[in-house]
């Protein structure tokens, strides 16, 4: 019999945190991503100190140097320079700043707005809900790199408008879930009382239903920022994201791109913390996923 | 189901009025005169400014511009590149095939090796194939597809010299584009060693496209595999002494290939973002790489023109999909 031990020995049943670090723990694959995200992070809180160098700070004596274990490289430089004599390694680990700042602030700009429009739509129905529902349907019927790059191409070129455009492709995810939880919480008994009981719209989105939705909004959120930092990536590979010389992997990959046959660590190593990176919150995302879903719960 | 049809039918015409708003406003949204930036650099003298400005309908109100918008788009015109002076539809059509044939290949590439993968994942569940796969399916969903395609080039290319690197054709092959796609018409010309080229331009470009793809197809088989091979009728079938291989392709596949239909469908919108990223990275000349450029030429009219065309390639994709989902699975059609 599947009895949890607490049964057995009287103790009191673990908490839900408990309940959920416990089945996020069992998946492998969650607990190396999240240990990669958090290596990330240090690298991008304490870049300035662990850098050897600044990420701007070009040397005429080395450019296109081979990495330390290649014929021509140094120590010095470990993991070699670009073309005009930056040193990579610690471009790469600035990029990791940059690269998180980008996801988390998208992915929190795109939570609130679709927060904020999804309790809208399901509150008050109507032409109201069904204006909501079909911007949000556009946006997805879009191909998602294809609207960012028109809305860049508008506002201009740039760290900012990247992130505004990615902001907005993201959104209907967030928008949907908010709005599906709406509309299956407000027919609940809970919610009808509360209403009776006086409280008020704002009330109830806030404390009743809103609660409710967390888990598939944090599941989405931590997918969301893989994807804003692929897509933002993509950009300042297309030119249109991060310009140079702002340490931006893709935008380091973007200046690489003509050096593929002299140099091939300036295009592998950008590239490699970018796969890595999207790959640990994913990671990260999926064991989120599995242990918050009651249906595997065994 | 006629019914069916219809409903579903109306639901594209919502979106495409919001389509075209979106086109419509979007472009709206560059900052500054349209006009000014039109003439560029030289300036434009006030007079002709007026005159413009009438002749392009700027002094209406925004309602009866975007009436007018509407109606020339219903009409087939999207207006012309303020860069070639060619209407914006006639560019599209001439470089939409050939986009068109590279997703086609990453589609067929993505089938051809996701499904049997996911299938096999999900008969030998937990085992090392089946965390194989699942491994081999989220790195290629988390891969930055621009990295990937210079990693092959760099490795197939330009080490190995298996093949060439960018280009859809040798540049000493020429025939009739009758098709459009190099592939057919290639084959049509007869000429020696020209279907070779073109299917050696092909394999890099498809193989970076299609591997986004491979690993949502790979993914959605094996567990759309797993949830059937647990229903009763699989059992059933087992308890009959239908061989494994019985059991497993003719009555779960068929029932597993549902939802993966249907993600395929989906995939079209996933392709042309891709598309984009490959197309620039091996010089493929299809509509990705022209909405590239004409960005880079602030070439507005083809922005927004491709934008809703390609936007209305999606939602007719999406509506076949649709269907075709209520067609095979009588639910869905018989609900509505």
């Amino acid at each position: 019999m599947n009895l949890p031990a607490s049964f057995l020995t009287g103790a009191a049943p673990p908490g839900p945190w408990r309940e959920f670090w416990g089945s996020f723990r069992a998946n492998a694959g969650a607990v190396a991503g999240l240990a990669t995200v958090a290596a990330v992070i240090l690298l991008a809180l304490f870049a300035p100190w662990i850098a050897p160098y600044a990420p701007q700070l070009t040397d005429s004596s080395a450019f296109l140097k081979p990495p330390a274990w290649q014929a021509g490289g140094a120590w010095s430089h470990p993991l070699g320079t670009d073309a005009i004599g930056r040193d990579l390694l610690s471009r790469l680990i600035h990029g990791a700043r940059l690269s998180l700042l980008i996801g988390v602030a998208v992915v929190t700009l795109s939570i609130v707005t679709g927060i904020v429009l999804g309790l809208v739509a399901g509150f008050y129905r109507g032409v109201v809900e069904i204006a909501v529902m079909r911007l949000m349907d556009i946006i997805l019927t879009l191909p998602s790199l294809l609207l960012a790059i028109v809305i860049v191409a508008i506002l201009g070129p740039g760290l900012m408008n990247a992130m505004l455009a990615v902001a907005v492709v993201l959104l209907p995810h967030y928008v949907r879930i908010t709005r599906a939880a709406v509309i299956s919480e407000t027919s609940k008994d809970y919610v009808v009382a509360a209403r009776v009981a006086g409280a008020g719209r704002l009330r109830l989105m806030l404390r009743e239903v809103l609660p409710n939705c967390a888990a598939p909004l944090i599941v989405q959120a931590s997918l969301g920022v893989s994807t804003a930092i692929l897509d933002a990536a993509a950009l300042g590979f297309l030119g249109l994201g991060a310009q140079p010389p702002a340490a931006e992997w893709g935008t380091m990959l973007a200046d690489a791109r003509e050096f593929v046959l002299r140099a091939w660590w300036v295009v592998t190593f950008p590239g490699l913390m970018i796969l890595v990176t999207v790959l640990a919150f994913n990671l990260v995302g999926d064991g989120l996923r599995d242990a918050l879903d009651p249906k595997l719960k065994r | 189901m006629l019914r069916f049809v219809f409903t579903r039918a109306l639901l594209v015409v919502p979106t495409f009025i919001g389509m075209t708003l979106l086109a419509f406003f979007l472009i709206r949204l560059v900052p500054g005169d349209p006009i000014e930036t039109l003439a560029g650099e030289r300036g434009i003298d006030p007079a002709r400014h007026a005159a413009l400005v009438k002749a392009y309908g700027l002094d209406r109100p925004m309602l009866v511009q975007y009436g007018i918008y509407v109606e020339r788009v219903l009409q087939g015109d999207l207006g012309k590149s303020m860069i070639t002076q060619a209407p914006v539809v006639r560019e599209f059509a001439a470089l939409f095939p050939a986009t068109v044939e590279l997703a086609t290949c990453a589609i067929l590439f993505a089938l051809v090796i996701g499904i049997p993968a996911g299938m096999l994942a999900a008969v030998r569940r937990n085992s090392i194939f089946d965390h194989g796969v699942m491994a081999v399916s989220l790195t290629g969903y988390s891969m930055p597809i621009f990295w990937w395609g210079l990693l092959l080039i760099l490795m197939f290319s330009v080490q190995l010299g298996w093949t060439p690197v960018s280009g859809r054709i040798g540049v000493q092959y020429y025939f009739e584009p009758i098709t459009g796609f190099h592939l057919v018409d290639a084959w049509l010309s007869g000429e020696k060693g020209a279907l070779r080229s073109a299917a050696a331009h092909l394999v890099l470009p498809a193989i970076v496209l299609g591997t986004n793809p491979l690993a949502i197809i790979a993914r959605m088989t094996r567990s759309a595999m797993l949830e059937v091979l647990g229903e009763d009728y699989i059992r059933t079938a087992r308890a009959k002494g239908l061989s494994a291989v019985r059991v497993v392709a003719v009555h779960a596949l068929r029932n597993a290939l549902i939802p993966v239909i249907t993600v395929i469908g989906l995939q079209v919108g996933v392709l042309f973002t891709g598309a984009i990223l490959t197309e620039t990275i091996f010089s493929w000349p299809g509509v990705g790489k022209w909405m590239i450029e004409a960005i880079s030429r602030r070439d507005y009219p083809v922005l927004q023109g491709g934008l809703l065309l390609l936007g209305i390639v999606v939602m007719l994709v999406n509506l076949a999909v649709d269907l075709t989902y209520g067609l095979i699975n009588p639910r869905i059609s018989r609900s509505s």
